[in-house]
């Protein structure tokens, strides 16, 4: 039997995490960072074959794992990878120690369960992922909300009471009536894996329903216009780390869901409702991009860019065309880099100054021109400029839009102009001009810590946005096989 | 088969009848300072009753007392079951008993023979077994909610629950004596063969199920007949509170099980109406009130109300893969039941009783370890993955789908969704705020160990349950249920 890689992606992390809460007490907070560090770092390390040894001319699942769990529901422990989501595996990983790094000096109370927390919530995203059984992802997909709601509860900022509630509520909310959906599939198909659903029949009347069940469970976690409140609260009082990893990976995950369930399982439903989504996801690209612009908090305002960023995706994924839907997990890949990396910026200047409003800032690049020279690169991104990754996935829906109806493709493209507008008039009036004030006169440039952070991330965007092929080759086979499948009528 | 006396049906019964009054008298030569003998005596009868089941466990079913009593599967692992969960109550509430003197020989034979009540109402194969069990169970409880003899709390907490409960057990008997009447036997299978036997439900027995439904309805704490269920939990001390909510759901669920299905499963259709009814109210009602609250023993009492309407729903299903899921349910429940009360017990020490919900407030600064605890257990009761908690509902849930009935799986999940509201609001207690009682947390070595294991079981059975999953559903085959 080969090397059980996915299984290693799950369980590393979980196991570093129920490890670093052990072995560590409070007073000795150093050895709790070291070992996190080291199970994030071999938690990444695991999921590299993954990229290397994937095989990109079928649309098969590919490290597949498969033992029996629970038979008396036919419930089994089913793991595989398709191009779909292998890359996310890896960007969970690769993110999660980015986070553990970030927290370094930022978090000093209770410092053990704190990375425990991330770690375990890791490998659950990995498990999200790479599920091929039905009742295996609800689990993970429901567990990860533990170690989030405690994450923005106990390291969160003022009103984090709130928000890990309104957190909680809003995304439970969704997914029980997608437990309701997957009994339901069960009871019709006797199985609960994810590939038998993919041929079985349904009427339309039945698809519609179970697409509401699905769509709010997914719709919830994008967010999508208008379930979306939960995310600007949940990220404003989130610490930095957890809304690195709720823009970069959380989202991900409910855009994940349409394409493995909603699209192939009720794909005469989702042609049916695909104006619905088309609507509601041009409200969110424009209309949530005009919010964001007159936001004077700079996580709410990145937090408001995230949904329309996630606008471009969902978008791409109704347009049922190979364009839009890889265009739509290039956006997803993209995003999880520079929403992580504008993340990390803020922070660094709130573990400074401790604001986050715009206006206590100005003339940052004064006293921080390293710093300066990365938000630069990242802000761009974020407004999708050619060159970086953010422009990719936008221009693949974008065309794939466009080749639909030229009227959708132009609602689309107004966004990057209303995204250069939110991002860069931020950037202007944080980082030029007159240095605004004494906390930011005294601010000190980034350390070697941050540098390195901001870096790898750096590096990561240019080349996905200067050469993308990689990426978009290993999606390729997978997404053209989706394709068919959505294409057949299950009537 | 019928007619023969075979003593062996009953060996439990006898053992734990022999064992309290061997205790009762040994009690009165035991000094003041050392009660922990007869504690100990008590612990050791419970271990010796669950040998001598295992023992005698067979796969067929055996009556005995010329019909009187039935030994079957479903039997054995219910007794097993309330053994357990009675000796857990016992270690979880030893010190909390000590520093309120009722480690006292009195209550601990009172417990017993409210077991031995139990196991008469998980055994019975007769109306009036049946009926004997449920009172001797009762009476029990209600001297041991009044326990702590100079709480008025208590004794009106006492008060109510006789009251109600007379009141409930009278209606059980007027329906079973109905059900008599059209059948002209109080033998469940006897019966079950007479209701078979009609084409349609006569009217006077349809009238006659309705009073037992409602009687099985108040002991099961189902709406609109848990009035008792706030009063009594919040009245009672802690450790009795503990008993009554845990082993007594198991011998209720069995009484249910053996009238509803052993006897009356020809009137299913009947029954089932009844209980939709009751399992909508209780989900709804149990968790709307439950918000309300700020005393963490009337929380658990609405959330107890809660979860029996989600028992119902696999039971209403009245066939055998709904009463398993129910069966599992209910299993569930009481072991997240007892770790629940057990870490409420854990809290409260000598003059101080943890009932506040703000009593919990930063527990994880106190203790991670117990709040960890905490948190399993708010979240098995929240029935959110990786815990066993949301399993029960799962089964439950996939029941009455598979049944036909998604409106009520709907109902089902969106009240669970409200439940989880108040359980977060826990966590968010002993996680987000800081502590306000400093004082150490100081616990036996015994009830940390047992403590420990129950609440990592609602981990360990939530990632892996097909073992119990697979027991439950073996437990009523080989029990011939429908």
């Amino acid at each position: 039997m080969s090397t059980p890689y996915l299984s290693l992606a799950i369980w590393v992390p979980i196991v570093a995490g129920i490890v670093v809460l052990f072995f560590s007490r409070e007073r000795d907070a150093n050895f709790a960072r070291w070992l996190a560090l080291i199970g994030a770092v071999a938690g990444f390390l695991v999921t590299i074959p993954l990229y290397l040894y994937f095989d990109t001319t079928t649309p098969a699942m590919q490290f597949v794992e498969y033992a029996d769990w629970i038979p008396r529901f036919d419930i089994h422990y089913h793991l595989g990878v398709d191009g779909i989501s292998v890359l996310f595996v890896i960007l969970n990983s690769f993110v999660t120690v980015l986070v553990v790094w970030a927290g370094w000096e930022v978090i000093q109370v209770r410092v053990a369960q704190y990375m425990a927390a991330f770690l375990i919530m890791s490998g659950l995203m990995n498990a999200v992922f790479s599920a091929l059984d039905g009742i295996l992802f609800y689990l993970v997909f429901e567990a990860m909300l533990i170690p989030m709601y405690l994450i923005i509860g106990v390291w969160g900022g003022p009103n984090r009471v709130y928000a890990a509630l309104k957190f909680f509520l809003y995304t439970i909310f969704g997914s029980l009536l997608m437990l309701v959906a997957l009994i339901y599939l069960y009871s019709v198909s006797e199985t609960f894996e994810i590939l038998a659903w993919y041929k079985v029949p349904l009427a339309l009347s039945t698809q519609i329903l179970l697409w509401v069940a699905f769509f709010l469970a997914f719709a919830v976690k994008v967010p999508m216009w208008p379930i979306h409140t939960w995310l600007p609260d949940a990220h404003v009082e989130a610490p930095t780390g957890g809304s690195v990893v709720l823009a970069a990976i959380t989202l991900k995950i409910g855009a994940y869901g349409f394409v493995r369930f909603i699209l192939p399982i009720l794909p005469d439903a989702s042609r049916y409702l695909s104006g619905f989504v088309i609507a509601l996801s041009l409200i969110a690209i424009v209309y949530i991009g005009f919010v964001a612009i007159v936001q004077a908090d700079m996580k709410k305002l990145v937090a408001y860019s995230s949904i329309s960023h996630m606008g471009f995706v969902t978008l791409g994924f109704f347009m049922f065309s190979v364009l839009g839907i890889e265009g739509g997990l290039a956006q997803m890949l993209s995003h999880g880099f520079v929403s992580a990396a504008m993340f990390l910026c803020i922070g660094v200047m709130y573990d400074r100054v401790h604001s986050r409003q715009i206006t206590d800032y100005g003339g940052v690049v004064n006293t921080m021109p390293k710093f300066a020279a990365f938000m630069m690169l990242f802000a761009m991104a974020n407004a999708g400029l050619p060159g970086t990754s953010g422009f990719v996935g936008e221009f693949l829906v974008i065309l794939a839009a466009v080749k639909v109806n030229f009227w959708i493709g132009f609602g689309a493209a107004v966004s990057l102009i209303l995204g250069a507008a939110y991002t860069l008039w931020m950037y202007k009036r944080v980082i030029f001009g007159e240095v605004a004030n004494e906390n930011v006169a005294k601010m000190k440039d980034i350390g070697s810590r941050e540098f390195w952070l901001l870096g790898i991330i750096a590096l990561a965007v240019l080349f996905m946005g200067v050469w993308p092929k990689p990426f978009i080759d290993v999606m390729h086979t997978s997404v053209t096989e989706l394709l068919t499948v959505v294409g057949r009528s299950k009537l | 088969m019928l007619g023969q006396l075979n003593y062996w049906a009953a060996l439990p019964e006898i053992v734990i009848l022999a064992a309290a009054s061997l205790i009762l008298l040994i009690d009165l030569f035991v000094p003041e300072d050392r009660k922990y003998v007869t504690y100990w005596l008590t612990q050791l009868t419970l271990l010796v009753a669950t040998c001598v089941t295992l023992t005698t466990l067979r796969a067929t079913t055996i009556h005995g007392y010329n019909g009187m009593v039935v030994d079957d599967m479903l039997a054995d692992f219910l007794r097993i079951s309330c053994f357990i969960a009675v000796s857990l109550m016992l270690f979880y509430s030893r010190s909390y008993m000590a520093a309120r003197g009722l480690l006292r020989g009195d209550v601990l034979v009172l417990t017993l023979f409210s077991l031995l009540g139990m196991q008469v109402m998980i055994t019975g194969s007769n109306f009036l077994t049946l009926y004997l069990g449920l009172e001797l169970m009762s009476l029990s409880l209600y001297a041991l909610v009044a326990a702590q003899r100079d709480h008025p709390r208590g004794a009106e907490a006492s008060m109510k629950y006789f009251v109600l409960s007379a009141l409930a057990s009278g209606m059980l008997l007027y329906g079973l004596s109905m059900l008599y009447g059209t059948t002209g036997s109080l033998d469940l299978d006897t019966v079950a063969r007479a209701v078979f036997g009609h084409h349609e439900s006569p009217l006077l027995m349809t009238f006659g199920l309705v009073f037992v439904v409602s009687g099985l309805a108040f002991k099961l704490a189902l709406v609109p007949y848990h009035m008792w269920v706030p009063d009594v939990f919040d009245g009672a001390p802690t450790s009795v509170t503990l008993l009554i909510a845990t082993a007594p759901d198991i011998a209720a669920f069995a009484m249910t099980l053996r009238i509803l299905s052993g006897a009356m499963q020809g009137a299913a259709f009947d029954w089932q109406g009844m209980l939709i009814v009751l399992c909508v109210l209780s989900m709804v009602l149990g968790n709307l009130i439950a918000i309300a609250q700020v005393n963490i023993k009337r929380m658990l009492a609405y959330s107890t109300i809660a979860n029996m309407g989600y028992m119902a729903l696999g039971f209403l299903t009245a066939n055998r893969y709904g009463f398993s899921a129910a069966l599992f349910y209910i299993i569930a429940y009481v072991l997240t039941s007892l770790a629940s009360w057990g870490i409420v017990l854990l809290l409260s020490r000598q003059g101080f009783e943890a009932d506040r919900l703000d009593d919990f407030k930063g527990l994880n600064a106190r203790s991670p370890w117990w709040a960890f605890m905490m948190l399993l257990v708010m979240f098995s009761l929240a029935g959110l993955p990786p815990t066993l908690g949301f399993y029960a509902k799962f089964v439950v849930i996939e029941a009455a789908i598979n049944d036909g009935f998604v409106w009520l799986a709907v109902i089902a999940v969106v009240m669970s969704l409200i439940g989880a509201f108040y359980y977060l609001r826990v966590v968010k207690l002993m996680y987000f705020d800081a502590p306000v009682d400093t004082a150490p947390i100081t616990v036996r070595g015994d009830t940390a160990v047992t403590l420990s294991v129950n609440g990592l079981l609602l981990l360990i059975l939530g990632v892996l349950p097909q073992q119990l999953i697979g027991l439950c559903a073996i437990v009523l085959t080989q029990s011939n249920f429908p």
